[in-house]
């Protein structure tokens, strides 16, 4: 096994150029339950600690730019009011030993359907910023999952940092797990409310193959929202219409039986997880002042 | 330091300093890495194992297989029939087939991984009931029962006004001490050697040790290591053989240390169950007759499954007066992971059976369920299901009436105000905001009150404390006395396993009270001493706190009698803070002026009463010594949409006969509960195919600080008149009846009939 | 390779390290400080917690070539008197397999929030397994070392 540590991004990337197959690590919590565990022996490591950059965010665009290597307890310290479904999720990750050292780049380059930051990354139309020494390039969320720990990463590239935009409404999230703390997700769901541009997004994890969008339950609630003229009038959207979202999302999801959760149970949990969050997310938005 | 005085234990502090030396802390200069090649599959014939290329991988120094075992390559803690290292076929998912020793751990993990073995992969038999049937290969010469237990008492056929039965499913339970199963053994180049190990039971291993290895026990030295946590994990060999046998081989010393996942394969676990249950009683609810058929899955070897489905048909009808039973107990020999001892040992599995199954008579019957327990609750002179006439305190009625009387929590009172998860976000460390992680699902934020549902659930559980059908039961104490630096020191020496119970100041508490003496200090066991038997069925306070108590009362005595014949002194002397005393309590000569180079050494054995076999057609006999009881009551809070599950608040009635050492019992009674909780609602070691396929902490999760609540306790001293001090074990009735409470309490919420343990949140929403 | 790194305020160096070896692993069997337990090598049970430049972590997540040039402070070199005491004086050990975890932990809480509530406590605890306590007295434990402070 070899060992690199670059000191900075440029060498970060020639090195990978010079060996796609070194695995990046961040705050290690993916890989080395790998290596410890001896599922795997990468010919090579290289850790991505020593680079300054990957460590910062910024505005950018009217975005944020959030650098892979932020760790989840900056992020709900630093940007919980911005990213309001982000930090949720994020204080749902492991423990505060791991939120110090986890990281949403590693979540991204892990690519797990049950990534706990998958959700609202998806709900708020994120970009995953993946370079290399012949460039960047920016990839939509919904593009980057290409299959069960899989993702649209070329060998000789590294993540970069993450795009969003801040919150213009509220956002919720939302997990179970069969413990109280601590516990990989059996599903989760995601929802923000843009009000600006009256649009609804969702995030679906550990139901499917890939963390998922529900694009049919965001079409259908924005189409109620928008028809009623809820967003202007700030009533309460209608049960039945709240449990047929809550329904499309589930019927997105494409889970499996696995040793975390039935099939079955997942969809079910998922519709009223969609129905709860999408709930607390109008109220706030009605409530708010 | 008196007995009945909260002591702090005298290893605390270098615990919690981190210097506490445990069995996977050891290190010598010159030491190798042990590694174990294992089966990946559940049930195979070997057909080759060649291990040239892993001998010839770098920093390799022995491979050995099972033609290497010296000794005879079987062992088994009451019927010898695992191998060290498998010969012709594997049983197990993980099964021990080779070991390998290098310089560097990851040496040995790597050529352990070039060791080639050639399997005829058989069909596993992974179901217990398929098990029992002509069709099923015979896993082991004698068939697959393992022991069948028979209990017959009363009428053959009994009728009842009222009769409810029910069937109900265990899941298998793992003791998942947090401490790996791991030990350093040295060869003394004379042909012997020396194993530093957390275990159990030290004499046990070395006897089977010895067998193992063709040696002499008194070749095998055994000296015990700290040990994180047991639980019944411990009682059965795990590395202690492969480390000696690599060590014996290289003539260097030798660790082994598991992971998790090694770990998960490399101990047994509790037995999963499958219970069918018929209760009859009369329309005043007293209990007419109970029949059960007690279904164990064993695993791949015996373990300890002949006691444990002793103990799960002994007390199949729960602590009530039943004047007839009919109860089938099998355990079966299976490709599954193997099974043995686990806090509860026994009395878990049928616990979850007969409280659903009273829970159900009281509804059948239009009865609150405690009063119906309380009307059939065992009293002293009763008889139970095996003929035994139970004496001493019994006080089933009293702790079920002490739990109930004991204040409800204040009701889940959820605001409903939707959204404000976000005022938890401060920074982190000063999130915990209290509506969040009192809900269900926690910071999960699944709800904010939707669908919660709380409910409240009893139960009530006893089982035996110390070994049962004649299992001769004893310990061994040395108590030494004499003067160091001036003062009178005490030093006690036991085989005796501290486990983290707390035995370590049990026995300096007892030695304190019965010399007088306030230095004692509590010597690290080793098998240079007598058998102290093992570290569980609640027995090591009493029968190694009486081998202690036996000892030191000869020491007492030797020392009075010196008084008396130095002195010329009068009778009833005895000895106070470090001084004999007269009979109104005056100084009548230091110990340490008494004593002068004198040292007074004691050994001592002690046995309790004796106990029986079951009779093999019957099951009738006393079987077991003494009893223990307790009684919780659980309120959990369901997201009944969810199934998710917050257990609000545990609340527990325990007679302990007499608390040596209260703090010690109070942390015995919230672990215990803690153990029960994991098994009710999430632990479970998910075997497919023969395959455990959670073998993690990620997948097999332990209750958290967030999952646990508090526990309510009412501990009584009622005092057994046969015991020393009065005291009954402690630590096992609290792992017994708490889980059922909460399972109690989930019906309550959901009006659900859940029938199997662990409760999965689609068992309560689909 | 070789490991370069101050553990508890001192110089330490490792040579021959498989690149692969955790953190913990150099504490423990390279450095001799066994305090930082292996109980699951896998984040999940809080056992190894250690500062890596003043942050709470899992040093069995951290790898060993991670550290170099970096300040670790383990249980043994921990300002944690008080914790630890109170760790004992409230029966919160018991295997104490956990116990060094739990303490650098709680000293991490209590640097931060001197007066944890019990759901602040719970909820930094929560990477944290004891197996044997029921967590009751270590709860008790924390508040007792906040209020001694």
């Amino acid at each position: 096994m070899e060992f690199f540590q670059p000191a900075t991004w440029a060498e970060a990337l020639q090195m990978k150029a010079a060996h796609p197959e070194a695995v990046p690590i961040a705050g290690g919590t993916d890989v080395m339950v790998e290596i410890n565990l001896d599922h795997q022996r990468p010919a090579a490591i290289m850790d991505l600690n020593r680079i300054r950059e990957l460590a910062e965010w910024e505005r950018y665009d009217g975005m944020l730019r959030i650098g892979a290597g932020v760790t989840y307890t900056r992020l709900i310290d630093e940007l919980g009011d911005r990213l309001p479904g982000l930090a949720m999720a994020s204080r749902t990750v492991g423990s505060p030993q791991i939120r110090n050292r986890g990281t949403v780049g590693g979540n991204l380059g892990t690519a797990s359907p049950a990534g706990d930051a998958h959700p609202p990354l998806l709900a708020t139309d994120a970009i995953v910023e993946l370079a290399s020494t012949s460039g960047t390039r920016h990839v939509a969320i919904h593009e980057f999952f290409t299959g069960p720990k899989r993702n649209a990463m070329r060998k000789d590239e590294l993540i970069a940092a993450f795009l969003v935009h801040p919150a213009t409404g509220p956002q919720q999230f939302s997990k179970v797990g069969t413990r109280n703390a601590m516990v990989i997700a059996v599903c989760s769901f995601a929802v923000s409310l843009d009000p600006t541009h009256r649009s609804v997004g969702t995030g679906i994890g550990s139901a499917g193959p890939t963390p998922l969008r529900a694009p049919r339950a965001e079409h259908f609630i924005e189409d109620v929202l928008l028809d009623e003229n809820l967003w202007n009038r700030k009533a309460e959207v209608s049960a039945s219409a709240l449990k047929r979202f809550g329904d499309l999302v589930a019927r997105a999801a494409k889970p499996i039986d696995d040793v975390r959760g039935t099939a079955a149970y997942r969809r079910h949990a998922l519709a009223v997880l969609a129905r709860r969050c999408m709930t607390w997310a109008w109220n706030d938005y009605r409530l708010a002042a | 330091m008196r007995i009945g005085e909260s002591v702090l234990r005298p290893d605390g502090p270098a615990k919690a300093r981190g210097d506490f030396v445990y069995s996977s802390d050891l290190r010598v200069d010159g030491m190798l890495w042990g590694a174990t090649v294992r089966s990946p599959h559940p049930y195979a014939r070997i057909v080759s194992i060649d291990t040239m290329e892993a001998g010839a991988m770098p920093g390799v120094k022995a491979v050995l297989t099972h033609q290497d075992v010296p000794g005879r390559n079987l062992y088994g803690l009451e019927i010898e029939d695992q191998p060290v290292l498998a010969s012709e076929v594997v049983r197990y998912w993980g099964e021990a087939v080779a070991l390998v020793a290098a310089e560097h751990p990851e040496q040995a993990r790597r050529a352990a991984e070039k060791l080639r073995v050639e399997y005829e992969v058989l069909q596993p038999v992974t179901d217990p009931d398929y098990a029992l049937t002509s069709d099923a290969p015979r896993l082991h010469p004698d068939g697959n029962i393992t022991r069948r237990v028979k209990i017959r008492h009363g009428e053959a056929d009994p009728t009842a006004d009222i009769v409810v039965k029910g069937e109900y499913e265990i899941g298998m339970q793992d003791q998942a001490p947090l401490g790996p199963e791991s030990g350093l053994a040295i060869p003394d180049g004379e042909g012997g050697v020396d194993l530093h190990i957390a275990t159990q039971w030290l004499h046990i291993d070395q006897k089977q040790l010895a067998g193992v290895l063709g040696l002499p026990p008194e070749k095998v030295r055994l000296t015990m290591a700290g040990i994180g946590g047991a639980f019944g994990a411990r009682e059965d060999l795990s590395m202690q053989a492969h480390a000696c046998m690599l060590a014996l081989k290289t003539g260097r010393p030798v660790k082994i240390s598991y992971s998790r996942t090694e770990s998960f394969v490399g101990h047994v676990h509790r037995h999963p169950g499958r219970l069918i249950y018929e209760h009859g009683a009369n329309r005043d609810g007293r209990l007419v007759y109970v029949k059960a058929r007690i279904l164990l899955d064993g695993g791949a070897y015996a373990s300890s499954s002949t006691a444990v489905i002793a103990n799960a048909s002994c007390f199949a009808a729960g602590p009530y007066r039943c004047p007839n039973a009919n109860i089938d107990g099998m355990v079966v020999y299976t490709n599954n992971p193997p099974c043995g001892a686990m806090r509860g040992f026994g009395s878990v599995q049928n616990c979850y059976a007969h409280e659903a199954q009273m829970d159900k008579l009281a509804e059948a019957l239009g009865m609150d369920p405690v009063e119906l327990r309380m009307r059939n609750a065992l009293e002293t002179g009763d008889e139970m299901i095996t003929g035994q006439v139970i004496d001493g305190p019994v006080p089933v009625a009293e702790l079920l009436r002490r739990v109930l009387s004991m204040p409800l929590p204040a009701s889940g009172e959820f605001s409903g105000r939707a959204g404000r998860v976000l005022d938890g976000l401060v920074p982190q460390g000063e999130g915990g905001d209290v509506e969040l992680t009192s809900r269900p699902g926690g910071v999960s934020n699944a709800t904010h009150g939707e669908s919660v549902v709380r409910g409240v659930g009893y139960a009530v559980g006893f089982k035996n404390i110390g070994y049962s059908e004649g299992f001769d039961d004893y310990s061994t104490a040395r108590v030494r006395l004499s003067v160091a630096d001036g003062r009178p020191r005490v030093e006690v020496h036991t085989a005796s396993a501290e486990v983290g119970q707390g035995l370590v100041t049990v026995q300096a508490q007892i030695a304190a009270t019965e010399i007088g003496v306030t230095d004692v200090v509590v010597l690290n066991a080793d098998t240079r001493v007598g058998s102290s038997g093992s570290s569980s069925a609640s027995r090591q306070t009493y029968i190694t706190g009486g081998a202690v108590k036996a000892a030191s009362e000869a020491v007492r005595e030797r020392v009075l009698e010196l008084a008396q014949s130095e002195l010329r002194a009068a009778s009833g002397l005895r000895i106070e803070n470090d001084a004999v005393v007269d009979a109104v309590g005056n100084q009548v000569i230091a110990l340490a002026t008494l004593l002068g180079d004198a040292v007074i050494d004691e050994t001592r054995e002690f046995r309790p009463r004796r106990t029986h076999h079951l009779d093999p057609e019957t099951g009738q006999a006393n079987a077991h010594m003494q009893y223990a009881f307790a009684a919780h009551r659980a309120v959990v809070d369901v997201d009944t949409e969810l199934g998710l599950i917050k257990v609000v608040e545990l609340a527990t009635a325990q007679d302990v006969g007499k608390a040596i050492n209260p703090i010690a019992v109070q942390g015995q009674l919230e672990g215990g509960a803690a153990q029960g909780l994991g098994l009710a609602v999430m632990e479970e070691i998910q075997v497919k195919d023969g395959v455990i396929r959670n073998a993690s902490f990620t997948d097999y999760l332990l209750p958290t600080i967030l999952d646990m609540p508090p526990v309510r306790m009412d501990i009584l001293e009622l005092g057994d008149p046969n015991s020393p001090y009065g005291l009954k074990g402690v630590g096992e009735p609290p792992t017994i009846s708490s889980g059922p409470a909460i399972v109690a309490a989930i019906r309550a919420a959901t009006g659900r009939e859940i029938t199997r343990v662990p409760v999965r949140p689609h068992d309560l929403t689909l | 390779m070789r490991v370069s790194t101050t553990v508890n305020g001192t110089p330490h160096v490792a040579d021959d390290v498989w690149e692969g070896e955790s953190l913990l692993y150099l504490l423990r069997e390279r450095f001799a400080l066994f305090g930082s337990k292996n109980a699951c090598e896998q984040g999940e049970c809080g056992s190894c917690s250690v500062y890596l430049d003043g942050t709470l972590v899992c040093a069995c997540l951290v790898l060993g070539g991670q550290a170099n040039g970096r300040e670790i402070v383990t249980i043994e070199g921990l300002d944690g008197a008080k914790v630890q005491q109170a760790f004992v004086v409230a029966g919160a050990v018991q295997c104490g397999f956990c116990t060094p975890g739990l303490v650098v932990a709680a000293h991490d809480l209590l640097n931060r929030v001197p007066n944890p509530t019990d759901a602040q406590i719970r909820e930094a605890l929560a990477g944290n397994i004891c197996r044997c306590t029921g967590y009751a007295k270590i709860i008790d434990a924390v508040r007792l070392a906040a209020g001694s402070a």
